[in-house]
C-alpha cells in the first residue's frame, strides 16, 4: 500500500530543519583517512551542493550516509533522531535515496515495473496489480513535469529520462534526503534544464537534496549551500551565494590566491626551449557529453598541461588523442600527417604513448614481471619471425631498469608488487621503449609518495629536454604550473583559455579555471584569460 | 609477537598453497602412480601404460587449446562439439585419401573457433555465451552432416589407430607433439606473450596497443583446431564415426584438466605441463577407481573433489 508518491509516512519537516546531519564523522581505510572528523548538515528545503577533487572524501562521506560503509566514529542524525544504517537498504526506507551517476535500474523492464520495484501494488490475489501501477507511475511521473508511456522498456528512453525515472523512483519511496552524484553528467542541456526544475520542485516540497557535481554553473545555478570536503576535511560550508567562484576554486584546490613561489617544491627545473613545428596537433576533438572541439598543439621538448578541474574533458582528451576513444570528429596529427582516430595501435606506432590516469586497471598488467611489462608495447619489434628475442629484452629493461631507477627485487618481480611510484616508472619504461614523439601523462604522479613524486616530475623535464613533447595532466596545481611552459584550460569539455609564458601561474590558473563559461563556447579558444573579473566578485 | 608468529604462519599457509597449486598436480600423479603400483595387479606393464595414455591422448589435445582460452580470461565450450563436426568431416572425405579428410576436419575445427573468436572480438559476446552457441550449433551441424554412426575402414585411419613406433603408439606421439609446440608457444613467442597480458588486464593491454582482437581469435582458432584433431584421433581409435556421442562432456574433462593443472580461471597464466599432468591426473584416477571395482558414480564424486581442491588453491593464491 505504498502506491502513491505522495503518501506521507510522516508529515515534511519544516524548511530550514536539519533532514540530515553528522558531526565528527570519521572514515579510515587502510592506510588512508578517507574522513577526517566531517561536520555535515542538509537541510529540508535546501539544494547542498557537495564539492570537491578526486579523494577529497565526497564519495566516502555519500557511501555513509546512504549505509554502503560503516563510519569509525562520530554521529548522523536523520529528522532529529541518531541513526546507523547498516546497509543501503535501511537508509532507502528510512527516506534517503540516492540517484547514481549511472542509472542503477533494470533496462529491461518496464518503466511502471521499474518505479515501483520490491513494493508493487498488489490485487486481491497477491499479484501485481497492473493497472493501478501503470496509473501511479503515470501519475508519478507527469507529477515532475515527464510524459512517456509507462509500459515502455526503460532502456528504450534516453538517458535524461531514464534519471527522471530514477528520480521519480526516490521521491515516490516518500524520500526525506536525495543524493544526487553527477546526475547531469550525461544529460543534454535541455534534459539538463528539466532535471533543474524537478530538483526545484523537491526542494520546496521540503525535501533536502545533496548535490554533487563538478560543474560550477550548475552550482551556482541550482544550489543554495555548499560544502566544500578536501583530503576528507570541510573546509567551507555556507550559502553558495556567499562564495566567489574564484574562492571557490581556490577552496576546493587548496591553493590560495596570491601565493607567490619563487622556487616550487616541485623537482620541475622550469621553461624548456620548445622550437620547431608542432610534433602533435590534435584538432577539433569532438566526443558527444565529453568533449565539444577541443584542440591542442605540442611542439618537440615542450611540456603543455592540461588543466581543469575533474570532469573538465583531460582525460577524455588525452583518450582521444591515443585512440583509447573514437572520437566523433577531428582530426590527430603527429609531426604533420594525420593520424588514424579510435586506434590505439595507430596512435602508438604514429609515436604517441599515454600514461592513464588508472595506472592499476588500465596499465600495468599486475600478474606480469617487470620485465614483461616493459616490454609488452615493444615486443613485435623486439621479435624475430615472432619468436621473442630474450637478449635483446633484458639488454632493455636493464637499460630502462637503471635509467629510471626502478627498484625491484629482480625484473622478474611481478609488477603489481611494486609500490606504485615504481609502477609508474615501469610504465614510462614501457612507452620510452618505443621511443615515442608525444607523451601524454595522465596524473603521472598521483598516490605515490613524495620521493618517487619527485623522481617522475624529474623523469619529465629531462624527457622534454631530449625533445619530447609532453602533454601533463595534473590535479596537482603547483605539479601542472611549474611542469609546464604553457597551460591549456578545459572546462565542461571544451578549450576555455591558454596561459602561456609569465601568465603560467596558480593565480591566473585559478581564474581561468573558474571563470564563466563565455556564452559563445565554441569561440572560447586562445581567448587570453587575463584577470577577468566577474559580476559577484569584489 | 603473537602477531609477528600469526603472520608467519599465513605467510606458510600462503606459500603451502601456492606450492599446492603450482606442483599439487604433479604431486597427485605421483601419488596414483604408487598406490597403484602397489594395489593394483598388473599395473606396471607396457600395455596398461599405453591403453592409459591413448585414452588420455584425446583429453589431452583439447586440454592444450582450453588452457590457451582459459588463459585469455576466456572460455571454450565448443570443443566436444567440434570433435563430432571433425569425426563427421573425416568419414565424409575419406573417400579423397586420409589427409585430405584430416585436413578438411581441422579446417572445420577451426572455422568454428574463427566463429567464436569473432563473436567475442569484434561483437563482445561472452566467450561463456559465444561458445556455448557454437556448441549447439557445431554439434547439429555434425549430425546434419552424418546422421549416424558409421564404420570408419581406412587402412590409413587403422594405421593411426593402432600403430606404434619403438612400443609408443602414434597417437600418444602426436599428444605430446602438439603439447610441446604449444608450450613452445606459450613461453617463447609473441602471441604468448600477448595472450598472457590480455588475459590478466586487457584494458591494459589494448591500451598499451596490442593487437587484442588478432590474439583472440587465434586462440579459439586454434582451440578449435586441436579439438578437431582430437576428433580425428578418437574417430581412428574407435574405427568409427559417431557424432551423436563424440566428444560429448568434453569441454568439462578439459576444463578440469586445466584448472587441476593449476591455470588460474581468471587468466593471465597458462600451464600447459601442468594441463598435461592434470589429464593424466583424471585419467589415473578414474582408472583405478574402476580397476578396483567401484562404480562409476565414485569417479565423478573423486573429480569434484579434485577440482574443488584445486579451485581452492587457487582462490587463495587469486586473493593476494
Amino acid at each position: 500500500m505504498t502506491a502513491a508518491p505522495d503518501a506521507p509516512g510522516q508529515p515534511p519537516p519544516a524548511q530550514g530543519t536539519p533532514a540530515l546531519a553528522v558531526t565528527s564523522l570519521t572514515k579510515s581505510f587502510p592506510g588512508a583517512l578517507a574522513l577526517d572528523e566531517v561536520d555535515f548538515e542538509a537541510r529540508a528545503g535546501e539544494v547542498h551542493a557537495l564539492i570537491g577533487e578526486n579523494g577529497a572524501g565526497k564519495s566516502t562521506l555519500i557511501k555513509v550516509l546512504t549505509g554502503v560503509y560503516q563510519a569509525d566514529a562520530g554521529r548522523v542524525r536523520f529528522l532529529g533522531d541518531e541513526v546507523r544504517f547498516g546497509t543501503p537498504l535501511e537508509a532507502q526506507d528510512a527516506g534517503i535515496s540516492t540517484i547514481y551517476q549511472e542509472v542503477n535500474l533494470v533496462p529491461l523492464m518496464s518503466v511502471a515495473r521499474n518505479l515501483f520495484l520490491g513494493r508493487e501494488p498488489r490485487n486481491r490475489f497477491g499479484l501485481i496489480d497492473f493497472r493501478a501501477m501503470h496509473l501511479a507511475a503515470d501519475e508519478a511521473l507527469r507529477d515532475l513535469g515527464v510524459r512517456v508511456d509507462v509500459t515502455r522498456p526503460l532502456r528504450t528512453l534516453g538517458v535524461g529520462a531514464q534519471q527522471m525515472v530514477a528520480l521519480a523512483r526516490a521521491v515516490s519511496v516518500d524520500a526525506r534526503v536525495v543524493i544526487m552524484d553527477e546526475p547531469t553528467s550525461s544529460l543534454e542541456p535541455r534534459e539538463v534544464a528539466t532535471l533543474f526544475g524537478v530538483i526545484r520542485m523537491l526542494r520546496d516540497r521540503g525535501i533536502a537534496v545533496i548535490y554533487v557535481s563538478h560543474r560550477l554553473e550548475e552550482l551556482y545555478e541550482i544550489c543554495d549551500s555548499v560544502t566544500v570536503l578536501r583530503d576528507g576535511r570541510v573546509v567551507h560550508t555556507g550559502r553558495i551565494a556567499d562564495l566567489d567562484r574564484l574562492r571557490l576554486v581556490s577552496l576546493m584546490l587548496g591553493r590560495e590566491m596570491g601565493q607567490v613561489r619563487e622556487e616550487g617544491l616541485t623537482k620541475f627545473s622550469g621553461d624548456h626551449a620548445a622550437a620547431g613545428e608542432p610534433v602533435l596537433q590534435a584538432e577539433e576533438l569532438t566526443l558527444s557529453h565529453m568533449l565539444h572541439a577541443v584542440s591542442v598543439e605540442v611542439r618537440p621538448g615542450e611540456v603543455v598541461g592540461l588543466g581543469g578541474l575533474l570532469g573538465s574533458g583531460r582525460s577524455e582528451t588525452a583518450k582521444a588523442i591515443a585512440g583509447a576513444l573514437p572520437p566523433e570528429s577531428g582530426r590527430v596529427l603527429v609531426a604533420g600527417s594525420e593520424v588514424r582516430t579510435g586506434s590505439t595501435p595507430a596512435a602508438i606506432r604514429a609515436g604517441i604513448s599515454l600514461l592513464p590516469e588508472d595506472r592499476k586497471a588500465e596499465g600495468i598488467v599486475p600478474g606480469l614481471s617487470v620485465r614483461e611489462n616493459i616490454a609488452l608495447a615493444a615486443l613485435p619489434g623486439l621479435s624475430r619471425f615472432g619468436l621473442v628475442d630474450e637478449s635483446r629484452i633484458d639488454r632493455i629493461v636493464d637499460t630502462f631498469m637503471e635509467r629510471l631507477r626502478i627498484k625491484a627485487s629482480s625484473p622478474h618481480q611481478k609488477v603489481g608488487e611494486l609500490s606504485g611510484g615504481n609502477q609508474q616508472k615501469v610504465l614510462l619504461a614501457r612507452w620510452l621503449a618505443m621511443q615515442p614523439k608525444v607523451l601524454l601523462l595522465d596524473e603521472p604522479t598521483r598516490g605515490i609518495d613524495v620521493g618517487a613524486k619527485a623522481e617522475v616530475q624529474k623523469l619529465i623535464d629531462e624527457l622534454a629536454e631530449d625533445g619530447l613533447g609532453v602533454l601533463l595532466i595534473s590535479s596537482d596545481m603547483e605539479e601542472l604550473v611549474e611542469g609546464s611552459d604553457r597551460v591549456v584550460v578545459l572546462k565542461d569539455g571544451a578549450v576555455t583559455a591558454e596561459l602561456t609564458g609569465d601568465q603560467v601561474t596558480e593565480d591566473l590558473l585559478m581564474q581561468a579555471i573558474a571563470a564563466p563559461l563565455p556564452a559563445d563556447a565554441g569561440d572560447g579558444a586562445g581567448t587570453p584569460p587575463g584577470p577577468r573579473k566577474e559580476a559577484g566578485d569584489d | 609477537m603473537t602477531e609477528l608468529t600469526l603472520r608467519r604462519s599465513e605467510l606458510d599457509r600462503a606459500r603451502v598453497l601456492r606450492l599446492l597449486q603450482d606442483y599439487g598436480v604433479y604431486a597427485g600423479v605421483a601419488v596414483l602412480i604408487l598406490v597403484n603400483v602397489v594395489l593394483t595387479p598388473n599395473f606396471v606393464s607396457g600395455e596398461n601404460f599405453r591403453t592409459q595414455a591413448v585414452q588420455v591422448a584425446p583429453v589431452m589435445i583439447v586440454a592444450l587449446g582450453m588452457a590457451l582460452a582459459i588463459g585469455s580470461q576466456g572460455i571454450d565450450l565448443s570443443v566436444g562439439s567440434v570433435m563430432a563436426l571433425s569425426t563427421s568431416l573425416l568419414s565424409l572425405y575419406l573417400g579423397y585419401g586420409p589427409w585430405i579428410a584430416v585436413l578438411v576436419a581441422v579446417i572445420g575445427g577451426m572455422v568454428i573457433g574463427l566463429a567464436n573468436g569473432s563473436l567475442i572480438a569484434f561483437i563482445g559476446v561472452q566467450p561463456i555465451v559465444a561458445t556455448l552457441a557454437l556448441m549447439v550449433a557445431g554439434r547439429g551441424l555434425a549430425l546434419v552432416l552424418l546422421p549416424q554412426l558409421k564404420d570408419v575402414r581406412d587402412p590409413g585411419m587403422a594405421t593411426l589407430g593402432s600403430g606404434s613406433v619403438l612400443g609408443i603408439p602414434y597417437l600418444v606421439l602426436i599428444a605430446v607433439a602438439l603439447a610441446i609446440a604449444v608450450a613452445f608457444v606459450v613461453r617463447r613467442t609473441t602471441f604468448g606473450r600477448q595472450l598472457l597480458a590480455i588475459g590478466d588486464s586487457r584494458p591494459a593491454a589494448q591500451l598499451a596497443g596490442l593487437p587484442v582482437r588478432r590474439v583472440l581469435i587465434i586462440v579459439y582458432v586454434v582451440s578449435g583446431a586441436l579439438a578437431a584433431v582430437a576428433g580425428v584421433i578418437a574417430t581412428a581409435r574407435l574405427t568409427a564415426s559417431d557424432p551423436t556421442s563424440l566428444g560429448t562432456l568434453m569441454e568439462l574433462s578439459a576444463i578440469t584438466a586445466v584448472v587441476v593443472g593449476g591455470t588460474p580461471l581468471s587468466g593471465g597464466r597458462v600451464r600447459i605441463g601442468g594441463t598435461v599432468a592434470g589429464a593424466v591426473l583424471i585419467q589415473l584416477l578414474t582408472a583405478t577407481l574402476i580397476k578396483h571395482d567401484l562404480p562409476p558414480s565414485w569417479t565423478q564424486i573423486a573429480q569434484a573433489v579434485v577440482i574443488v581442491a584445486a579451485v581452492y588453491a587457487a582462490r587463495e593464491r587469486g586473493k593476494r
